[in-house]
């Protein structure tokens, strides 16, 4: 008896799952479809592929709260008149637009780093492009959980 | 709303070819534009958009910032002192306002 009724309900419940998946599916690949506007704007911003490159990027693992996520990098240069680092641009993929900050850096500073502090909607890759005074670019990125969201609602 | 106050961390004295740490800090809500009041109205967009800083009248290091910079936006960065000189900070706000601020360091 209890066999029975297993089976009549997996019967009718076959068609509800099958919908499901389908439409969940469906849903994934609209999600995947979404531009990564980060990455568009590095692309803007270089007109050409970046390398990704290991330059110092300090982001919090997790971020309990997005509001107050403390950013700082370190970009190994001489910054000498021949050879240092013009601009370096800070982005975000998930928060509502990609630019966070554009540093403009000058060969008085003796290095290549500085800190802030950003907001963060959700769990994210923060990016970083930096741009060399012979016009080429290096970028890095690095994820970061974020448990309460910093963008209001 | 509470008074938009910068403030600033610069050496006193510095050393010739030390590399210093700047640090700065304004008192700035930094709207968004997304956040809303009590009422549910959105608060128009309200944030520091470009800060400055020039040493001996030269300029010496700039941020744009976006609204995705935090409340009271924090910056830090190096500077390698060469000589004696004043440094001037200076943040615009959406409004067209700038708030100024100067620091006076001395190079042994």
């Amino acid at each position: 008896m209890k066999q029975q009724k297993m089976k009549i309900i997996s019967r009718r419940n076959v068609l509800f799952l099958m919908g499901g998946v389908a439409s969940s599916a469906l849903f994934t690949k609209f999600a995947m479809a979404k531009p990564n506007l980060a990455l568009q704007r590095i692309k803007e911003i270089s007109k050409s592929e970046v390398e990704e490159v290991d330059l110092f990027l300090d982001v919090p693992e997790i971020a309990e709260n997005g509001n107050q996520v403390k950013v700082s990098f370190d970009i190994d240069s001489p910054m000498t008149k021949d050879d240092f680092v013009r601009t370096v641009y800070l982005l975000a993929d998930g928060n509502p637009a990609p630019n966070v900050a554009k540093f403009s850096f000058t060969t008085d500073m003796g290095a290549c780093s500085a800190t802030t502090r950003m907001r963060l909607s959700k769990t994210q890759n923060v990016y970083l492009l930096a741009e060399y005074n012979n016009g080429k670019f290096a970028m890095t990125k690095s994820k970061v959980k974020v448990t309460i969201g910093g963008c209001g609602g | 709303m509470s008074k938009i106050k910068p403030r600033g961390k610069v050496p006193k004295k510095a050393a010739i070819d030390e590399i210093i740490e700047i640090k700065t800090l304004i008192r700035h809500p930094m709207h968004s534009g997304r956040m809303k009041d009590k009422d549910g109205k959105n608060i128009p967009k309200r944030i520091i958009n470009k800060f400055l800083v020039k040493f001996n009248g030269k300029q010496v290091f700039g941020m744009d910032l976006e609204p995705s910079i935090s409340t009271n936006p924090y910056i830090a960065f190096p500077f390698k002192a060469k000589e004696s000189g004043t440094f001037d900070f200076e943040w615009t706000d959406d409004n067209g306002e700038k708030y100024i601020m100067s620091r006076r360091m001395d190079v042994s």
